[in-house]
């Protein structure tokens, strides 16, 4: 299930979720940032959790609830608090950390709902921004705290 | 009121908040349906001469369409007769890890990789040239055909008597060392051949200066050529036109007659993407022991790589702007530029200025710990003052607009800095293990350094009311699609969601520049404003008609887009009617911004850092700057700007550098080994607000993309240094690693 | 970047693990969280020709209090050692540790059994369990083998598992009441980096994170402890019988003198606590 649709597709067994994402499912939100899960702009999330999908095997997340970028707003299309903040605190310039950046926050916040400045950027220590000097991702996460999910 | 300064967020994030950026290969279009798959076959050695190639294995592999190398380039104009000339793939030689030998073609990217690997190609090795001195030394040389690895050189050493009358001379030499850009989205391009014209998608910060690459490199008139700058997810400088890789792509296309797709891996991309900085400086200051500098001379090394592309140019650059804010009788240098067998260098955020300020601030902060004063004070007693500007400096820049005393003492009352050094002064009478460190670093930078180049806009008001601007200068994550927006909302009154901004498509911009040297608000922004201007006029003669008006009685109430008779809303006429009456066309304007001069902005930043004296560890706490580029117009953009800048700028001073072995083997290849700053290692930036406008401008404003990395390289180098100097230390090299800032505790031990 | 081309196979359980672990022998490896062999494998520095995915099986996750220690399934996960409330009361060094693991996506992926089996001597779990004298446990085709963790790790990405057996579960004493003082020190580049050196302790057991090439006690420091030593004096000996990398990180020489501070750092917070 990828947004909440089931979709299904034989790929070869070396494919990695982040392509199956982006090529398979034509879901290019999901962006591909480096070879060795260091910058984490290709997270999503997996059964509600953080992951980064250049390091999950297709096949790994057959049965399981995959959530991109693109499945993130509400069904009529209302941002998600993460989303609303990250736009009202200018918390992307080149956009594309952004929807890793974005995901990993959601994970970050269900995990921990109220967290202090050093622990959101402990939280975000798996993604990588080049733009922002991450200042105002920090404050984007700390003002979706503040806000009712 | 005019909406120029407001805070107004970014009309581009919606749709990269929902559904992503479109970078290049996102691409999704019909064009580029049944394209090939590129992958390139890289050089695994840094000097090798290649004895021979075979494709056999790698041909018979599945999907494979094509296996090209430097042979099959015999469709395109011969290259330059320079010796040192770039091929597009390697011929009879490789120059650095990384450099692209063949290209292999596939029906699935899955297979390019694998097919890659049966790619035989014969290296015979040579003496890998990597140290600086080794270049210098010319016992190896880079390229047949010359004498030197020098590629450029300039500069006179200091005459007899500079130093006269200096009660201290220090003399020191450091690396400015080789960082890599990093920008978040690696290199990418397609092309498509058809019907005669090539069409290329490029992730490039400026996608004109790419067509007329790519068009002199396949042999075809600029006007056979469209290049398309989707999304760029971050360039820093890194982006700037094209290289050869992308060049090799859109021969391809034409080559094999199918679209072609490329994207690199993040490992190609820390080897092959250009790197920046990679300078050598020795300085030498001198003063009298009451705090006045009277001399300072920069002798300057710039590692080229291995092939002199924006490399030989960068320490011009950097002398250029080598005296700083500082008022000195006597400042001069010399360069030297050499290639080594390493990755091409090339522009990174600031490109040749930030090496200027890291070195002057250096030794300023070195001079002001010899003669025991306070190093804001040496700033305050030596900055040029107020009144002296316009200020030409003995390397020949002329300084617009500078109030750096100010801009000093802004940050010190921001950063409570008596408290600071009080805090300070405890902490080492305590002697505990972890001790402060405050730094400073005073700069000016140099933006819109050509100037001379302008840039260009055309406004076009249809019978609609609605507002599309065409600029050349074409963003990679600034927000250009706002700002510009709001350029001409200010002066037309038309509501910022009816204006379109449209760039980085050589069809529908043909002329323009593109985004790199903080040039894009000064240059683009202008020409936006004038051609806004120019769209003014031509509505107020129409209106003024259609109304049966005199023109000087009529306004422009820009509230509601409404032109009237003055004090008369009856006789209102909205945009769509005025542009309506203008023609199919509506109104249009067009523009080629060319100011008379570049803009210097300028600032201070100060830094404090913690420093563990047992592990040698440095933890950035607190970070205040001021960075005057003039006239804001958007302050939420501009801050953006120097959070990013300062992110970079610190990244520099503690943690990044591209190291290789002593054969040329790059041992910094992933992001793993590449530690490129995270969330972690940074605080909160505190920003101080310092508006100091241009004349050469109608809008007031300089650049500040690059600024916050300026300031804040030098600002964190020499907290760290400060946080060790009451045990000895004088100075630790950049990056100011736990282990450097370690040892310089330990040997400064056994030397008292 | 991806892999080279292999067979994916998928075990619903711990037989059926085995069982194609057997039919397909040497070629094959088990793939739990898959973040430390996926990422080699990208590289291409490990090319296996089947992958026997562990993900479903289910049974091998959990954190049980057994009295006197803690059974934990050999595939938690980071994220759940780290939130485990029996780890908390019982152990918490290990819940501490498993939190400084990578970064939050690795934690929600990443098992103990896939870390210990893997040693990798820079990663933080190997001289965790070490330095809790973990008994670890495998089954293969002829049973059910313990091991004690000292035994387990033989080198460098090497361990005492046989090709055919799979780790199941990690079975930690729990602290006695005088030995209940623990600390967990990592000195890292950056916060998601591997450790250049790590110290865990537990009452006086102390182990380090990359000091060698798999993870060792500190003996020369446990002995100074045992003779009464205070921590300074014996963190003196925190190197002793080490053999630390040369590498882009750290010379040898620093990660002596690392091993030495954050030994004593942690003896200090250990007693403290």
């Amino acid at each position: 299930m990828v947004n909440g649709a089931p979709i299904a597709a034989d790929v070869e067994d070396r494919t990695l979720l982040a392509a199956f994402l982006r090529e398979t499912a034509a879901l290019t939100a999901t962006n591909i940032g480096c070879d060795t899960t260091s910058c984490g702009a290709c997270t999503v999330l997996l059964d509600g959790e953080s992951v980064k999908s250049c390091t999950v095997l297709a096949a790994q997340a057959d049965g399981q609830q995959v959530t991109t970028l693109e499945g993130l707003a509400g069904p009529g299309g209302e941002l998600h608090p993460v989303q609303r903040a990250f736009r009202a605190e200018h918390g992307l310039q080149c956009g594309f950390c952004t929807p890793g950046m974005v995901l990993a926050s959601v994970s970050l916040l269900q995990e921990n709902p109220h967290p202090t400045e050093a622990e959101v950027r402990a939280g975000l220590e798996g993604n990588l921004c080049r733009c922002t000097g991450y200042h105002n991702i920090v404050r984007a996460v700390l003002a979706a705290a503040q806000e009712p999910a | 009121m005019s909406i120029l300064g407001t805070r107004v967020v970014r009309t581009e994030d919606p749709r990269l908040l929902t559904a992503g950026g479109s970078y290049t290969d996102d691409l999704r279009l019909p064009e580029l349906d049944g394209a090939v798959r590129a992958t390139f076959v890289r050089s695994p050695v840094a000097h090798a001469r290649i004895t021979g190639i075979d494709a056999g294995a790698a041909l018979a592999s599945p999907g494979v369409v094509a296996v090209l190398t430097a042979a099959d380039l015999d469709d395109i104009p011969p290259g330059s007769d320079d010796p040192t000339a770039e091929p597009l793939l390697a011929t009879d030689r490789v120059r650095y890890v990384g450099e692209s030998v063949a290209l292999v073609l596939t029906e699935h990217g899955s297979q390019g990789e694998d097919a890659a690997e049966l790619v035989s190609v014969d290296y015979e090795p040579l003496p890998a040239v990597v140290s600086l001195d080794d270049a210098l030394a010319g016992h190896t040389l880079l390229f047949p055909g010359t004498e030197t690895n020098v590629v450029n050189s300039g500069g006179d050493p200091a005459p007899a008597g500079a130093f006269r009358g200096c009660d201290v001379v220090i003399e020191r030499t450091f690396p400015n060392q080789r960082v890599a850009p990093v920008p978040l989205e690696v290199r990418a391009a397609a092309a498509r051949w058809a019907e005669g014209r090539l069409t290329v998608w490029a992730s490039t910060q400026n996608a004109q200066l790419a067509r007329d690459a790519v068009a002199g490199a396949v042999g075809l008139e600029p006007g056979a050529v469209r290049v398309i700058a989707p999304d760029v997810g971050g360039g820093f400088g890194a982006k700037i036109a094209v290289e050869r890789d992308t060049l090799v792509i859109a021969w391809a296309a034409r080559r094999v007659g199918r679209p072609v797709r490329w994207v690199e891996t993040r490992n190609e991309n820390l080897l092959c993407m250009v790197h920046g900085r990679a300078q050598r400086h020795a300085i030498t200051i001198g003063g009298t022991r009451d705090g006045r500098i009277l001399a300072y001379h920069l002798d300057i090394v710039q590692d080229c790589g291995g092939y002199p592309r924006f490399g030989p140019f960068l320490p011009t650059l950097t002398k250029l702007m080598a005296s700083g804010v500082y008022d000195l009788p006597y400042c001069g240098g010399t360069f030297q530029a050499v290639v080594t067998n390493t990755t091409p260098i090339a522009a990174y955020r600031g490109a040749g200025r930030p090496e200027a300020t890291a070195a002057i601030e250096r030794a300023v902060d070195l001079f002001a710990t010899e003669i025991g004063m306070d190093p804001a004070e040496v700033r305050r007693r030596n900055v040029v003052p107020p009144e002296a500007f316009p200020y030409t400096t003995a390397n020949g820049a002329t300084y617009d607009t500078g109030e750096y005393a100010a801009a000093l003492d802004k940050v010190l009352a921001g950063a409570r800095y008596a408290e600071l050094r009080a805090e300070q002064a405890r902490r080492r009478e305590e002697g505990g293990p972890v001790q402060l460190g405050i730094g400073l670093a005073s700069y000016v930078e140099i933006t819109a350094g050509d100037y001379s180049g302008g840039e260009t806009s055309r406004v076009v008001v249809d019978a609609t009311g609605a507002a599309t601007v065409y600029t050349g200068s074409s963003p990679h994550g600034q927000g250009h699609q706002t700002a510009f927006a709001m350029l001409v909302a200010d002066q037309l009154g038309i509501p910022m969601d009816q204006i379109t901004v449209i760039h980085g498509d050589t069809d529908q911009v043909p002329h323009g520049v593109g985004t790199y040297g903080s040039r894009s608000l000064q240059l683009g922004g202008s020409a936006v404003h004038q051609a806004a201007l120019q769209i003014k006029d031509q509505a107020r003669e129409l209106a003024a008609a259609m109304i049966e008006a005199s023109e000087t009685d009529l306004e422009l109430d820009t509230t509601r887009g409404i032109w009237q008779v003055r004090g008369d809303p009856d006789t209102g006429l909205s945009w769509a009617a005025v542009a309506g009456q203008a023609g199919p066309g509506g109104l249009a304007a067009e523009v080629d911004f060319r100011p008379d001069s570049p803009t210097f902005p300028f600032g201070a930043h100060l830094a404090v850092v913690e420093v563990d004296t047992q592990t040698g560890r440095a933890t950035h706490i607190r970070h205040v700057t001021v960075d005057d580029a003039g006239k804001i117009l958007n302050p939420v953009l501009a801050e953006g700007q120097r959070h990013g800048g300062i992110a970079q700028g610190a990244a520099q001073a503690l943690l990044e550098e591209v190291r290789y072995d002593p054969d040329g083997n790059p041992l910094t290849s992933t992001l793993a080994d590449y530690a490129a700053i995270t969330a972690t290692e940074l605080p909160s930036f505190e920003l101080i607000v310092m508006e100091t406008p241009t004349s050469v401008n109608a809008l007031g404003v300089k650049g500040i993309g690059e600024a916050g990395t300026i300031g804040a390289t030098p600002a964190v180098h020499n907290a760290v240094i400060d946080a060790v100097a009451h045990l000895g230390v004088r100075h630790i090299d950049m990056p100011a690693t736990p282990q450097r800032v370690w040892a310089a505790i330990n040997e400064a031990k056994g030397s008292v | 970047m991806l892999p080279a081309p292999f067979s994916y196979r998928r075990a619903g359980s711990v037989a059926e693990a085995l069982d194609l672990c057997t039919e397909y022998g040497d070629d094959a490896k088990f793939l739990a969280g898959g973040h430390s062999l996926l990422p080699l494998m990208k590289l291409r520095l490990a090319m296996p020709e089947v992958l026997i995915d562990l993900g479903p099986v289910r049974e091998l996750s959990y954190i049980r209090d057994e009295g006197g220690h803690i059974a934990i399934g050999a595939l938690t996960r980071h994220n759940d050692l780290e939130r485990s409330g029996v780890l908390a009361r019982s152990v918490p060094l290990l819940a501490h540790a498993a939190g400084q693991v990578g970064d939050p996506q690795v934690r929600h992926r990443g098992t103990i059994g896939g870390s210990l089996a893997h040693s990798d001597p820079a990663s933080d779990l190997p001289a965790t369990v070490l330095a809790l004298d973990a008994t670890l446990v495998a089954q293969g085709p002829s049973g059910i083998r313990e091991m004690a963790a000292a035994e387990f790790f033989q080198g460098l990405f090497e361990t005492a598992l046989e090709p055919d057996e799979l780790l199941t579960e990690i079975r930690v004493p729990v602290p006695a009441p005088g030995a209940a003082g623990w600390s967990f020190q990592k000195f890292t580049k950056r916060a998601i980096d591997w450790a250049i050196v790590g110290v865990a302790v537990q009452g006086h057991a102390v182990a380090l994170v990359n000091m060698a090439g798999t993870p060792l006690r500190a003996a020369g420091v446990e002995r100074a402890l045992a003779d009464g030593a205070p921590p300074a004096a014996a963190a003196a000996h925190a190197a002793e019988g080490t053999s630390p990398a040369d590498d882009i990180n750290a010379s040898p020489a620093y990660r002596e003198h690392l091993a030495r501070v954050l030994v004593e750092r942690a003896l200090v917070e250990a007693q403290a606590g």
